[in-house]
């Protein structure tokens, strides 16, 4: 945990909006795919056109409610719509329609891991619907602005935690956390860059061992992890600096801004608003049938906890490559598919963790674009088991796999890389190596054990690094003592 | 007899039979609409030439026996209703200009069963008013007394079916706006159960208030058109999932037996004599069609009015948000920057009494005054509709006068909007409640009709229609029609 001064402690409550992957709006028909050009994917009801009224996209109930069983939360039934009133031009109707009172999930918790090994309860304290505003656009418009409302009615869940959360780091878990449920629950694909998952927090600071809480402010803006634990760094640093310069903290809504590492306050006129809240009438509250909560949650998948619980049992793994691997639903598909091909669950975690894993950081894919598949991985594996190749030709076979694409046995024939395992091959290198080193052999034989691991190099040089180790050791030993 | 004599029931009557042509109605109507209307003011717009294809189109269906349930009936749509390409402008400045790329459901539903669509009704602005002179459009006339308000704020509906320049008017009613200018113009009008007419494409005021109806001749020809207009819409989440029953089906049976409770709350008012004996009046010949009469009580109803005036301007002040001069109708002339746009797009753009109601209610919804008035009222609302559920547990309908008076002369109420408010007394119940309400013609005073109101339980229109017709059918009030010059 990071210790900024050992007096003070942070406070952080996260609020985190979901877009969800419907296929249309929440209250509208129209479509939700990202990137279409301005203004082509609103219709008269995200337009706000004199007349029309909102129907509730009924997919977003059901990813709710898996959503607040995924969040140990409770289902509200009837949940009901409020609007939130407030002008500016990217909200057509002048108001938002969201929830207020009866949000459909409340009461929940996340149990988050830290670094060390620990867990911590995190509450979830609600997690209601919105739609989302348009976009405003200042640049290429001269002295105007312009608006684009294809994100207009795109569908939201807001979830808010307790101020339960005490440094970056842990902030940062807990939003991975989020992240990986919601992509396991498959209702949303959780894009930071794309604004799919936002995330505003609020800090604030006390005097550690204090009961009142300081006043915080609520930083917006914030598109990554990394800037995540950065921009909350950055606050909680501001805030004891001020404090302990004598001056106080403001409660405001603050902007990060990642290149310079900073936060500065947005204008207070923003921030002053009475949004005048009350129930939305155009909408009846929803009755959600326990029939129908029972019907979603057989649809639940397995979660990252109970998967990361599986891994360790069935394949044996240890608590951190299985947790690892469970965070994210694709690997943790990835990796049943190679254990299944590769029958072999360690080698094929190590192999994914290690070597995959950084040829996918390096060219910046996602496991989904992995350039080997899962299957192509698994034969690799199975090579090294079965003894046609070793450890090190075969990081050599996965390279030439990784540029061309090309199946495992392939490359191993082409290239002639399969391990010597006949013996009367590998004693009649075995022998050369001896005979070509009169020195060393004279010194080993002198009582300088640790040649051996020389003469084994020499070996596997000889062969080309496909020789099998094994029996180079056991040749070598039988050799050596005659 | 001359065609805009004729009922609606009549006129398809003549249309089947071939005694004259839709064409011919349709012109006859769109005559007298260029003959009179200049004075009455009750259109803002006239379709003339999309009727008479309409008109004609009827025609072919009537010769090649396809008609449809309604085929070649000349009405008109109130201006809270958006028409596919033909302005609707909400009698405000704001969308003077506004043509929607839609239509109303109701608008859709009233086509398909074959209307001619003769023209877009005056009205107070954004239905805000009950008068019609807060139109953007100017003020409507009453057919009956020029000098005299038409009612609001469906006035110009109102003004067209009483001068007979259409057959039958769509309508509108949040705290009385149908039946209000039905009983001041002596026509039928029928705001239906909450939930039954779908609001889609209908401009809204309140929204848990607002429910779209019909102001006619009879309450069988409001029958008629309400049973086309109504219906679950999947477009309107507020629109009740249930069947409608063929209004007429029990038109004619007796009311023998029919339990018509008065509540005493309304009786004990201070209401001028003519009020009270016409209502008087009304009541006997009830007793003569073989009701039976029973004083009732509905102990909260004097909250009506106070939570009216709170929900209902709450409602229009997030409504009327979405005006701002961004996507469509008024924007004031170079904006200075983006407050500037907001701040006088909506200053020139509405009127004062909607000015006010967005006020009252942003006031109403604010932090600090939220639970004070804004919850309270709604729990008041609360206490209304329950006592409308206590009611109906002994009697089937309540009857009351629709309005404290006659009509009244234009400007008499115009600056003072409380008195001007104390027009919706009687009829702003049933909204607080959504049950349906009827007002129909029942006497006159010095030249002026006067209306009775009978309200039901929750989806029985159709009984509302029994007891109306089966008074128009023992009385002649609803026979009389203004002499218009």
């Amino acid at each position: 945990m990071t210790v900024f001064n050992e007096s003070w402690e942070a406070v952080i409550g996260l609020e985190i909006h979901v877009q969800l992957a419907t296929n249309s709006k929440l209250f509208s028909g129209a479509s939700t795919n990202f990137g279409a050009l301005p203004n082509t994917q609103a219709c008269n009801i995200d337009l706000a056109m004199p007349g029309v009224l909102p129907v509730l996209n009924e997919e977003v109930l059901k990813m709710a409610v898996k959503l607040g069983k995924a969040l140990n939360a409770n289902i509200n039934s009837p949940t009901s719509f409020a609007r939130k009133n407030y002008f500016y031009p990217d909200l057509p109707k002048g108001y938002q329609i969201s929830q207020m009172d009866k949000p459909i999930v409340e009461d929940g918790f996340l149990d988050i891991e830290l670094e060390d090994g620990s867990t911590k309860r995190i509450g979830v304290t609600r997690a209601h619907l919105e739609e989302d505003a348009g976009k405003s656009l200042h640049e290429d418009f001269e002295g105007k602005s312009g608006i684009d409302l294809n994100r207009s009615g795109t569908p939201l869940i807001e979830i808010v935690s307790e101020p339960e959360i005490n440094s970056p780091e842990e902030a940062v878990a807990y939003l991975k956390s989020i992240h990986s449920i919601i992509r396991y629950l498959e209702i949303s694909d959780g894009n930071m860059a794309e604004g799919s998952m936002r995330c505003d927090a609020n800090v604030s600071v006390r005097k550690v061992g204090s009961d009142e809480l300081g006043t915080r402010t609520e930083t917006k803006n914030v598109n990554s992890f990394r800037f995540v634990e950065k921009a909350i760094q950055y606050e909680i640093e501001r805030q004891i600096s001020e404090i302990e310069s004598g001056n106080t903290i403001t409660q405001e809504t603050r902007l990060y801004n990642s290149q310079a590492n900073t936060t500065r306050p947005m204008r207070t006129k923003e921030y002053a608003n009475d949004y005048r809240y009350f129930p939305e009438p155009d909408l009846l509250p929803v009755v959600l049938e326990d029939s129908f909560i029972k019907k979603t949650l057989e649809q639940m998948p397995e979660m990252p906890n109970e998967k990361k619980l599986r891994f360790v049992n069935e394949y044996d793994l240890s608590e951190y490559d299985a947790s690892l691997l469970a965070a994210d639903r694709d690997l943790a598909n990835y990796f049943e598919e190679v254990t299944g091909e590769s029958k072999s669950a360690k080698l094929s975690a190590n192999w994914i963790m290690g070597e995959l894993s950084a040829e996918l950081n390096k060219e910046n894919l996602n496991i989904l674009n992995s350039k080997i598949s899962a299957k192509q991985l698994g034969q690799l594996i199975k090579r090294i088991e079965d003894s046609t190749i070793s450890g090190k030709i075969a990081k050599e076979v996965f390279e030439k796999m990784w540029s061309s694409g090309n199946e495992v046995d392939t490359i191993i024939e082409k290239e002639g890389m399969q391990q010597v395992t006949d013996l009367s091959e590998i004693e009649s290198m075995v022998s050369k190596v001896i005979d070509e080193n009169p020195d060393q052999l004279k010194q080993y034989l002198s009582g300088k054990d640790r040649l051996f691991g020389f003469f084994v190099g020499q070996v596997m040089k000889e062969s080309q690094g496909k020789a099998n180790p094994a029996q180079v050791n056991e040749i070598l030993k039988e050799k050596l003592k005659e | 007899m001359k065609l805009h004599e004729l009922s609606l029931k009549e006129q398809l009557n003549g249309l089947k039979e071939g005694s004259f042509s839709s064409t011919e109605l349709t012109k006859h109507y769109l005559d007298r609409i260029s003959s009179f209307d200049k004075e009455l003011n009750s259109f803002i717009t006239v379709t003339e030439e999309s009727a008479l294809n309409q008109a004609k189109e009827s025609d072919e269906r009537y010769k090649s026996n396809k008609a449809l349930p309604l085929d070649g009936i000349p009405i008109a749509h109130k201006d809270i209703f958006c028409t596919e390409d033909i302005l609707t402008t909400c009698g405000s400045k704001m969308l003077s200009n506004f043509k929607a790329p839609y239509s109303a459901s109701v608008v859709n539903n009233l086509s398909s069963d074959g209307v001619v669509v003769l023209g877009k009704t005056n009205m107070d602005e954004f239905a805000m008013g009950s008068s019609n002179e807060t139109s953007f459009f100017g003020p409507v006339k009453n057919p009956w007394n020029k000098k005299y308000v038409p009612g609001g704020s469906s006035g110009g509906s109102a003004a067209c079916v009483s001068a007979q320049l259409a057959s039958a008017a769509t309508a509108t009613d949040t705290g009385g706006s149908i039946r209000q200018p039905a009983a001041l113009c002596g026509l039928t009008g029928i705001k239906p159960t909450y939930g039954r007419v779908s609001r889609y494409g209908m401009i809204a005021f309140a929204s848990s208030l607002d429910q779209g109806g019909v102001l006619a001749r009879s309450a069988e020809d409001s029958a008629i058109l309400l049973e086309s207009m109504s219906g679950h819409d999947p477009k309107d989440s507020t629109s009740l999932n249930e069947d409608v029953p063929n209004f007429l089906e029990n038109i004619d049976s007796p009311i023998k037996g029919m339990k018509i409770g008065l509540p005493k709350e309304f009786f004990e008012r201070d209401l001028p004599n003519h009020v009270k004996s016409s209502t008087k009046e009304a009541i006997e010949t009830y007793k003569d069609l073989g009701a039976e009469i029973h004083e009732i009580s509905l102990p909260n109803v004097d909250l009506s009015l106070p939570v009216y005036y709170i929900i209902a301007p709450a409602e229009c002040s997030a409504n009327l948000s979405r005006y701002d001069g961004v996507r469509y109708g008024y924007r004031c002339e170079d904006p200075k920057d983006l407050e500037d746009l907001y701040m006088r797009t909506r200053e020139e753009g509405f009127g004062s009494e909607v000015k006010r109601r967005i006020l009252i209610g942003t006031y109403a919804l604010s932090a600090g005054y939220y639970d004070a008035y804004y919850l309270k009222a709604q729990k008041c609302r609360r206490l209304v509709a329950n006592d409308f559920t206590e009611a109906f547990k002994s009697v089937d309908l309540i009857l009351s006068p629709t309005t404290p008076d006659t009509s009244f002369k234009a400007g008499e109420k115009s600056d003072d909007p409380i008195e001007m408010y104390l027009q919706d007394i009687f009829t702003i119940p049933a909204n607080l409640a959504g049950l349906p309400g009827i007002s129909f013609p029942c006497g006159s005073h010095e030249g002026l009709p006067l209306g009775v109101q009978l309200v039901g339980n929750s989806l029985k229109e159709a009984q509302l229609f029994q007891a109306a017709h089966q008074f128009q059918e023992a009385t002649d009030w609803h026979k009389n029609l203004p002499e218009v010059k």
